[in-house]
């Protein structure tokens, strides 16, 4: 029952008036029984969703590309619109010139998130696999990776070490409270905001979504209560579109950030 | 038992085998993306920006060519409307040179004409001089004979001598009727 975690409601056991609890979504709406075992590994709705997603992003950029013409159009003119915004008002904007190098990353990056976001309010998935925090935090862990990897190659192992901690040009004893604040909020911190933001909102978003689809089906009843059922069945519309906002919004704050990060690393000021 | 795995799980604590199936997902996408799809479209940008700038360096060369061939042609026409100009004036000061001479030729046949005919009536003019002073010569003469031949004293007769010789030569009979000896006269 709670593999699936709307079961209770969906099911339609359970009424408002009737004596029951409002069955309310929590962490157990988020956790899954295996769909089937793939040669002993236990495959859980997120994860075929993940599969699923890396492969139709993998198609659908690989057949918009297959044969790119010099004047584009239909999927190649759509994706070089999509690989444009990256290239251009992510990559050379953020990290500069220099940074067209990192569009296919950044690309690669903006894509997976977003479906994995958007498969929230995909009929038929409804769960942004984003939120399980496993899978920003593989993300993030790499953002962390790369821009410390280019930091050092940039300044050397000492000198990156400076370079975050230590900025020029202050008085000499604020450096006892920056320092130690720089290297932690950079160092440490980071990539667990990183993760944890977009995990939060994802996660968060799913249970407001919840709370309405479950509520709907909990205040539908056949009594004037039921005028209840409609409000909430109007939130999830309301929602729905709120959640495609944050969706998009977050896929480009974790790419925005990423981009962010590793101009940060490169960057020869200071 | 699975269930039960699953109720006391933290969603904030990430399963290992998610964490390596997420990896595995995003850098196997990365790498085939960066295999196939990102290198082609930076490769046909890359080439369509070419073509664009190209294609304005080509549109400009065609222009600057196009600017200078109507500045040519400009400076030729300009340079034939000062040449016509110049042949329409020059015509103009020949035709009056011309007109001039012929006024001049005409005025010095005119004087030429005017002066021929002057000659011929002083030509004239003398001959007829010449002619009567021979032709009143000989009439004094023969007037003279007659009046010698006559008897000098009588009057009358002296009278009629010079009447009928009036009266002759009125009549037209020139020819003087001898009347008289040779030495009468004077």
């Amino acid at each position: 029952m709670i593999g699936a975690g709307v079961t209770p409601a969906l099911e339609g056991t359970c009424r408002v008036l009737s004596g029951c609890g409002f069955p309310a979504p929590g962490t157990q709406s988020f956790e899954f029984s295996p769909m089937f075992s793939l040669a002993g590994y236990e495959v859980t709705k997120p994860v075929f969703l993940l599969v699923l997603s890396t492969a139709a992003i993998a198609a659908l950029v690989i057949v918009a590309f297959r044969r790119p013409a010099l004047v584009p159009r239909g999927l190649q003119n759509a994706m070089e619109v999509y690989y444009d915004f990256i290239r251009i008002g992510i990559a050379r904007d953020v990290i500069g010139r220099d940074g067209e190098r990192f569009a296919p990353y950044l690309g690669t990056l903006f894509l997976f998130v977003f479906l994995l976001n958007f498969l929230e309010i995909v009929p038929g998935a409804q769960f942004p696999v984003t939120s399980k925090i496993a899978f920003p935090a593989v993300l993030s862990a790499l953002t962390w990776l790369i821009f410390n990897y280019l930091g050092v190659r940039r300044h050397g192992f000492f000198g990156y070490l400076k370079h975050v901690a230590v900025p020029s040009g202050l008085p000499k004893p604020l450096y006892l409270l920056i320092t130690p604040i720089e290297f932690v909020s950079t160092i440490i911190i980071r990539p667990f905001t990183l993760a944890v933001r977009l995990f939060a909102n994802m996660f968060a978003g799913h249970l407001l979504l919840l709370i309405f689809t479950l509520g709907t089906t909990y205040l539908l009843v056949p009594r004037i209560q039921g005028i209840f059922a409609v409000v909430s069945f109007g939130m999830t519309f309301v929602l729905t579109g709120f959640e495609l906002l944050i969706q998009f919004l977050q896929a480009y704050i974790i790419t925005l950030l990423t981009a962010t990060y590793i101009a940060g690393a490169l960057d020869s000021e200071h | 038992m699975i269930v039960l795995a699953a109720e006391t799980q933290n969603p904030l604590v990430p399963p290992l085998s998610e964490l390596i199936i997420g990896l595995v997902c995003f850098l196997g996408l990365f790498w085939l993306l960066a295999k196939t799809a990102w290198p082609a479209i930076n490769r046909t940008l890359a080439e369509r920006t070419d073509a664009i700038e190209g294609g304005i360096a080509r549109a400009e060369q065609a222009q600057a060519e196009a600017k200078a061939t109507l500045e040519r042609y400009r400076g030729q026409l300009a340079e034939a409307r000062h040449e016509a100009a110049r042949l329409r004036e020059e015509a103009t000061i020949q035709g009056a040179a011309i007109i001039a001479e012929m006024r001049e030729q005409a005025q010095e046949e005119a004087r030429r004409i005017i002066a021929a005919a002057h000659a011929q009536i002083e030509a004239e003019r003398v001959a007829a001089v010449a002619s009567l002073r021979a032709e009143i010569g000989t009439m004094a003469t023969e007037l003279a004979s007659r009046i010698v031949g006559e008897a000098l004293a009588d009057s009358d007769r002296q009278r009629r001598v010079v009447d009928r010789f009036l009266a002759e030569l009125e009549s037209g009979a020139a020819e003087p009727v001898s009347t008289g000896g040779p030495g009468s006269g004077s």
